[in-house]
């Protein structure tokens, strides 16, 4: 254990625990809407992250950006090149999440199959998805057969201010902010509309929701699609961070992200928040306790899990999507 | 649910056809015959009728071909590559790693996603015993690793045996992560680099470990499948037994078993440390075949591809679940193109297989004795209906707050 690099690097660990964390959450928003409203982990989240992380990809290679020094990154023109990354991933995660639902679960649904099944069948369709691109790519971008592939920057981290010491990069705050907002947003869209009380409604009691004329059907594709469109804000925030994606990039991801749904009370948007950002900085703590080693902190990051669920069988927060306000 | 008072208060548990306890074990062979043969249903019961000492008859010529497997180069079904080497290295240990995990998964019904986990626990423990850190004798460090695997497997259950069922598969995917992890971050364990010179198991006259590859690789097949032999006995006894009713009590309700008497937390446990003995045995059997691991060998894909063994043969049913380990490990080597894409190939069979025939190649007899009555046109599709088998301790009805 190295305390003094703990102490020493506290500040910029705190940082970069929230920016990864407001990842996190964001990806177990998905999660836990979903196993709110079906009872199920949708183990395929992770893969919906992982081909959503490439829409930056495609946004960057259709408009044919190329090199560091191209006119695109600066002032508007960046906001636009940005917004169509966004607007690629988000609908990449929405259209894939949406298929999940039709291909792995749905034909499961209509016959009223037990978890396990369901739960198997996500397994399934994760592993699918995430070897296909492994093996044969994704369309329009060269393939690299399971080798890394990186990003065109279009965009430079640049240092804004220093925080007790501690850098403040551009991307940070454009992660956090960004992470920020469509939580809000999420928030408000299953606390207010009138689709929200439908999701709520369906969590509660599906039988229920649907004597009361809710069409659970589509509740359930569209808690999909809200699941798949946050999952692909989050990949576009990702590759802000980590201008990176490889085949299994989804995989720990995903995985933290469901710790973290669990960790905040699974079926609890605001504890998906919550889990999210503190299982973030629970992890950069731990691996800067271990002279920053990542491993470690994946390690600190389960063991808090562990912990937690001992104490609090059901999360931080509770779960229940249909009781919550929110 | 009649289904889950029927499994609790009927103790024999087994198939009407099945049987008794006592005569059980001397069919153990006999089911995978009837395994083999499923392709019609009733053959199975058909099987159960032939007599008992004619079953073991074939038992034993079925186990006389096992052994000599290797030796008779039958056609086609050897692959391109070495095929003993292939079955030594990849298609038993892969039964009996199935095997285990069934115990986990099939019998108790607790889902289990970081099975590997306990696997790269036995095969470290034989590697720090015999090489990094120690200098045991082969023999002693096996029976050791597979006592470390056990601790490992209670450790890991105590605290999270009391969880949901959908709790503990993510807790479990941590431990299976945690290990690797931790093997590679810790330098005592070889950190990334791994550990090598592990010892392999003495020579038994004939039956060299140390002599050429071929012979090693006959040798190590004799040991796994003598290995499995061993494990496939002591399960089919213990699935018999008060342990086997408990476990099959807590899979089809666990609320009702607890409520019937059965200590189901105690016998949660049993499962998970007995389903992680046999996992580290094959850890340590494949550590002291290979006598070179890293952390890379233990990687989460690993237990998906467990699971896909026992899902994919028929959850609860050891002879399925040893098909579903043999096709698992065999295919991909058989059918060289699917050779890189086989996760991906088992990744669509895992999902067609909940689609269209959850239940398993080969079903669990329990099931099949339920569904009797619908045997003849009824359609499968019926599966679904309150089936519990699959449900994996986990309650809709408690879950819906």
């Amino acid at each position: 254990m190295t305390f003094h690099n703990f102490v020493n690097s506290f500040w910029s660990s705190t940082i970069n625990g929230l920016v990864l964390g407001s990842i996190y959450a964001l990806v177990a928003l998905g999660y836990t809407l979903v196993y709110g409203v079906l009872r199920l982990i949708n183990f395929a989240n992770s893969e919906v992250f992982m081909l959503s992380a490439f829409g930056s990809f495609l946004a960057v290679k259709a408009l044919n950006i190329q090199g560091t020094n191209n006119a695109a990154k600066t002032g508007l023109a960046l906001i636009g090149v940005m917004g169509l990354c966004l607007l690629a991933s988000v609908v990449i995660g929405g259209v894939v999440a949406v298929v999940v639902e039709r291909v792995a679960y749905r034909p499961l649904r209509k016959r009223n199959a037990p978890r396990l099944v369901f739960l198997i069948s996500a397994i399934g369709a994760s592993f699918a998805l995430s070897e296909a691109v492994g093996e044969w790519g994704i369309p329009f971008i060269k393939n690299k057969h399971r080798e890394e592939y990186a990003l065109t920057k279009y965009f430079s981290k640049t240092q804004l201010f220093k925080i007790f010491g501690a850098d403040v990069y551009n991307s940070d705050i454009i992660i956090f902010v960004g992470a920020a907002l469509m939580a809000v947003v999420l928030v408000l869209f299953v606390s207010k509309s009138r689709v929200g009380r439908g999701i709520r409604a369906v969590a509660q009691d599906a039988e229920t929701a649907k004597l009361m004329g809710v069409n659970v059907d589509r509740i359930i594709l569209i808690t999909f699609l809200v699941g798949g469109v946050m999952a692909g804000g989050a990949a576009f925030l990702y590759e802000l961070h980590t201008p990176y994606a490889r085949y299994d990039v989804g995989f720990e991801i995903g995985v933290k992200a469901f710790t973290a749904a669990v960790l905040g009370g699974i079926g609890n948007v605001k504890g998906a928040l919550l889990g999210g950002v503190l299982l973030g900085v629970i992890e950069i703590y731990g691996s800067s306790l271990f002279g920053a080693d990542q491993n470690i902190g994946t390690v600190f990051a389960f063991i808090t899990l562990v912990l937690v669920l001992m104490f609090r069988p059901s999360g931080l927060l509770g779960e229940s999507l249909g009781r919550s306000k929110a | 649910m009649s289904d889950s008072t029927n499994a609790a208060t009927n103790p024999a548990g087994g198939a009407p056809s099945a049987p008794p306890p006592t005569a059980a074990a001397k069919s153990v062979f006999g089911s995978r015959f009837a395994a083999a043969a499923t392709a019609k249903r009733n053959l199975g019961k058909r099987w159960q009728a032939i007599p008992k000492p004619t079953r073991v008859l074939f038992g034993v010529i079925f186990l006389v071909f096992v052994y000599l497997l290797p030796s008779l180069h039958l056609p086609v079904i050897p692959t391109k590559s070495d095929f003993t080497a292939l079955l030594a290295i990849s298609i038993v240990p892969y039964v009996l790693v199935a095997l285990g995990l069934n115990v986990v998964v099939g019998l108790a019904g607790l889902l289990d996603l970081g099975y590997v986990g306990f696997y790269a626990v036995g095969a470290y423990s034989v590697a720090i015993l015999t090489s990094a850190h120690a200098s045991l004798p082969w023999l002693l460090s096996i029976p050791i690793s597979v006592l470390i695997s056990m601790l490992a497997g209670l450790l890991l259950g105590a605290p999270t045996l009391r969880l949901r069922g959908d709790y503990l598969a993510i807790v479990t995917l941590g431990f299976g992560e945690i290990i690797r992890l931790l093997a590679k971050s810790s330098d005592w364990l070889g950190a990334a680099s791994g550990i090598g010179n592990i010892k392999s198991p003495p020579n038994i006259g004939p039956i060299k470990f140390s002599g050429t590859l071929q012979q090693r690789n006959l040798a190590f097949y004799y040991l796994a499948v003598t290995a499995v032999v061993v494990v496939y006995f002591f399960l089919r006894r213990l699935e018999n037994s008060r342990v086997g009713r408990s476990w099959t009590a807590i899979r089809e309700d666990e609320d009702a078993a607890e409520l019937m008497g059965v200590p189901t937390f105690k016998f949660k446990l049993w499962a998970f440390a007995i389903g992680a003995g046999i996992g580290g045995l094959a850890g340590g059997l494949y550590a002291s075949n290979v006598r070179f691991i890293n952390p890379d060998g233990f990687q989460l894909k690993l237990s998906i591809l467990f699971l896909a063994a026992v899902v994919l043969g028929g959850p609860g049913n050891m002879a399925g679940v040893v098909l579903g380990a043999v096709a698992v490990s065999y295919f991909p080597e058989r059918l060289r193109f699917i050779d890189t894409k086989r996760y991906f190939v088992f990744g669509v069979v895992l999902m067609l297989m909940m689609v269209f025939r959850p239940q398993g190649l080969i079903p669990r007899k329990l099931r099949a004795r339920r569904r009797e009555p619908a045997l003849d046109g009824e359609p499968f599709t019926d599966v679904s209906e309150g089936d519990p088998d699959l449900e994996g301790g986990a309650h809709g009805t408690e879950t819906f707050a």
